[in-house]
């Protein structure tokens, strides 16, 4: 695919020495806070006689890393990257759009599928902007909130898990491709049991979950528990000790903490810098502050730590799933507003309150007062934010999703320049990005 | 339970007390959530008062089209436009959120960019620019990200239809 | 197919053949239906649902297909596995162009096939305005089942010559539905042993 598609629109990239100062300046330095002297003499680049080298050319949307359709366009000086510009909106799906016709209720099936590794992520922040909004955030059950968790936090293990089947195909251990997906298999097939989907669950609903867990679930955790810790400890010796792996993966895509902050990235990203923020600990949600875990934190800010960093995400979620099956209270599942809640289907026979409630529930959706608001949480790729703006209808008169691979993809730029193209590969795999949820 | 906003107990001093103003900037509160007004002119230097400040991260930079909900409550002394231009930022060091809604009329669709500040926000107000049509001043780059580079029309506008087609099913919404 | 059939109903006689002799065209349609190489085509959530199935779990590499082909010279279905934006159709066609004949298309999930949930302006409403699809399978996202089903029935369907009579007739594609397979209830347990 090297010829540019003119039926899609023409995103054109001009070769660098057709740029002025000034655009290279903001298109390189202003991230770095470089004035335009430093700009002009970028170490690894000089001045070039032969300019004219250079090559651009087109990396997908359709290409067989896995990531999705993601376009890259690069200039290349024979192996190495001087800019690349990344193109999106192949997955444009209008989910903000459709999220306006779809009731409150309904909305959850819509979110969903902009990250579809992580579903529960962004079902969860649909419904606590939701309950926000309606003002029951403080009296969402017990069991709910902590059922809500426990499935965040497999569904943690799961993104990484895909991360690391993805992750290792792109740099070659092909072989990883299938034992990640093997461990995914086990997860989402309690998943099934729980939610009666593999993906796209549509399950965390405002007021709390849709359904209460099966019997028998605590020893379907307990053997996945069992299972993958030493699965893990077999990729370690895979991959993390292994030399080819550590020189594709050191020093590859490096980026500051004050970069990573200027780009708004979040989540492994900002912590493979350095800094420590993740919003389960420092703004927690749910009942995040009642459990034990740590805060993984790399120190090069390049792609080896961003893959240690998901790995070890992976043992920290099994710590936090192991402390929930202990507390997991008994109660219901979700809360007893019958504005908010339909109620359970044996109670349609018996009373017409309920009959009404039922019908009005599901085709015309409960109305969320006026008023707009903001959550953010900590999905697997970062913060995931849900903006809802409401005028008292049963519908969102506005949703809006912060995705944070759209933020993410920014920072890809910034790390590919001056690596090879090789490395290229290996930077869009640590960033991780989902592209449904860039495009939405 | 998950009050996001404002631990602000040892932020600074005009943030302790339910203050009326930031920065010289109405302020509301929505479900606990601290929200300021600024205006177009100010608009930039309240944003780079706030970074000072700690809120270093544009965590996201949104808009939305009250063309058909134009009596929304706001503060005092804010006109009501059409566009809003909403963004929320974040401090990490003193953990807090804070928001901005920055009117912006049908007829002057401008505003001015956060680049310079927040570089994280080109890929924002590029889709912001793609879905609503509001230009952004100085953006590097203001061009379509999401839909098609020739597309005629900005999908998130009230008035841009949904685009469904007919379906055989009485009573499906979409 | 008809010959190895004759083969396997004799039994241990069978065994006992060492000519195999059949129709051209037979032969090429069983190796056709055997090995059909997908072009990888994966948009959205299918596409994890389809790499699912060629996980080891449920290995479509059984029916010689584990080989995703990244250039689509080398590839004879394409599985269109997600929803098709209006950017990406001409991208689609262009992909599905360069395939050599014969090839066919898989439309795998409800957005690929009829735009599934999202009847909205970004969507195109089924893929098949754009190519001509041969086998449609439902589900949001299929389960890997049912995208077993659906491969299957394309194999079936090659390997009868259905297919590409059907083609030189309308010149479209065949246009088959397939039921979506929920999965049962005692799949087969990974490490319990």
């Amino acid at each position: 695919m090297t010829a540019t598609i003119r039926d899609e629109g023409a995103q054109e990239m001009r070769p660098r020495s057709e740029l002025t100062a000034r655009e290279l300046m903001r298109e390189i330095g202003s991230v770095l806070r470089m004035s335009e002297a430093e700009v002009a003499e970028l170490g690894e680049m000089p001045d070039d006689p032969d300019e004219d080298q250079t090559m651009i050319i087109n990396m997908g949307p359709q290409h067989p890393s896995t990531h999705g359709v993601l376009r890259l366009m690069l200039e290349l000086k024979g192996e190495t990257v001087l800019r690349c510009k990344p193109v999106i909106g192949y997955l444009h799906t209008g989910m903000e759009k459709t999220a306006e016709q779809l009731t409150f209720m309904q909305g959850g099936t819509n979110v969903t599928r902009m990250d579809y590794l992580s579903p529960f992520n962004n079902e969860l922040v649909f419904s606590m902007a939701t309950e926000q909004l309606l003002g029951i955030d403080g009296d969402i059950p017990e069991r709910a909130v902590w059922m809500r968790m426990l499935l965040s936090e497999l569904n943690r293990m799961s993104s990484h898990l895909l991360f690391m089947a993805s992750n290792g195909m792109d740099l070659g251990a092909v072989s990883m491709m299938i034992y990640g997906w093997r461990e995914r298999e086990e997860v989402l097939r309690f998943f099934q049991k729980v939610t009666g989907l593999r993906m796209n669950h549509n399950f965390i609903r405002p007021g709390g979950v849709a359904a209460d867990l099966p019997a028998g679930w605590r020893d379907d955790v307990l053997r996945l528990l069992d299972l993958i810790p030493e699965r893990l400890d077999e990729y370690d010796i895979l991959m993390t000790g292994q030399p080819i792996w550590r020189e594709r993966l050191q020093g590859v895509g490096v980026i500051t903490p004050d970069e990573a902050l200027a780009l708004g990235a979040t989540g492994p990203i900002l912590r493979s810098t350095g800094v420590a923020w993740d919003l389960r600990r420092d703004m927690p949600y749910l009942h995040y502050d009642q459990v034990e875990f740590d805060v993984i934190v790399g120190s090069y800010g390049d792609a080896f730590d961003r893959y240690a960093i998901r790995l070890n995400e992976i043992r920290e979620s099994m710590k936090i799933v192991r402390q929930i099956l202990d507390v997991m209270p008994i109660g219901d599942y979700r809360i007893q507003d019958k504005k908010v809640t339909p109620p359970p289907r044996a109670r349609i026979d018996e009373s017409m309150e309920a009959l009404i409630h039922h019908f009005k529930i599901f085709t015309e959706g409960f109305k969320v007062p006026e008023g707009e608001v903001y959550v953010g949480i900590e999905s697997p790729r970062g913060e995931v934010g849900c903006y809802i703006a409401s005028d008292g209808s049963p519908t969102p008169y506005r949703m809006h999703v912060r995705a944070p691979s759209f933020v993410n993809v920014q920072c890809l730029p910034h790390m590919m320049r001056g690596g090879l193209v090789a490395d290229a590969v290996a930077v869009i795999s640590s960033v991780d990005p989902v592209l449904g949820e860039v495009d939405r | 339970m998950s009050e996001i906003a404002d631990d602000a107990t040892d932020a600074g001093d005009d943030m302790a007390a339910e203050p009326s103003e930031i920065h010289g900037c109405p302020v509301s509160d929505s479900r606990g959530q601290v929200v300021i007004h600024p205006s177009r002119e100010r608009y930039i230097e309240v944003v780079k008062a706030l970074a000072d400040e700690g809120y270093a991260v544009c965590a996201d930079l949104t808009a939305v089209d009250y063309l058909d909900y134009v009596h929304r409550p706001l503060p005092e002394g804010i006109a009501q436009e059409r566009f809003e231009i909403v963004v929320n930022l974040l401090d990490i060091i003193n953990r807090r959120r804070i928001r901005l809604r920055l009117q912006v009329p049908a007829g002057d669709a401008v505003a001015p960019t956060l680049f310079d500040i927040h570089p994280g926000s080109e890929a924002m107000e590029r889709e912001v620019y793609d879905m609503f049509g509001i230009e952004f001043t100085d953006h590097p780059d203001l061009s379509r990200i999401l839909m098609p580079e020739d597309w005629i029309g900005h999908p998130l506008r009230k008035d841009y239809e949904v685009g469904k087609i007919p379906v055989q099913f009485k009573g499906a919404n979409s | 197919m008809r010959i190895v059939d004759d083969v396997l109903a004799d039994g241990i006689g069978g065994l006992s053949h060492n000519f195999i002799t059949g129709h051209l065209e037979d032969l090429i349609n069983w190796s056709r239906s055997r090995s059909s190489w997908p072009a990888s085509f994966g948009l959205a959530c299918c596409a994890i649902e389809m790499m699912a199935t060629g996980g080891a779990h449920y290995d479509i590499s059984r029916f010689g297909m584990e080989v995703f082909r990244a250039s689509p010279r080398q590839a004879d279905v394409m599985i269109v596995a997600g929803r098709v934006s209006q950017k990406m159709a001409p991208v689609l066609r262009q992909v599905y162009d360069q395939m050599m004949e014969p090839k066919w298309v898989i439309s795998m999930g409800v957005c690929a096939s009829t735009g599934g949930m999202f009847n909205n302006y970004a969507i195109v409403q089924g893929v098949d305005q754009v190519v001509p699809v041969d086998v449609y399978a439902p589900g949001c996202p299929p389960t890997p089942e049912t995208l077993i089903h659906a491969i299957e029935t394309l194999h079936q369907r090659i390997e009868d010559g259905e297919i590409l009579r059907r083609r030189t007739e309308t010149g479209a594609g065949a246009g088959l539905h397939v039921e979506e397979i929920a999965r049962t209830s005692s799949p087969v347990m990974l490490g319990t042993k």
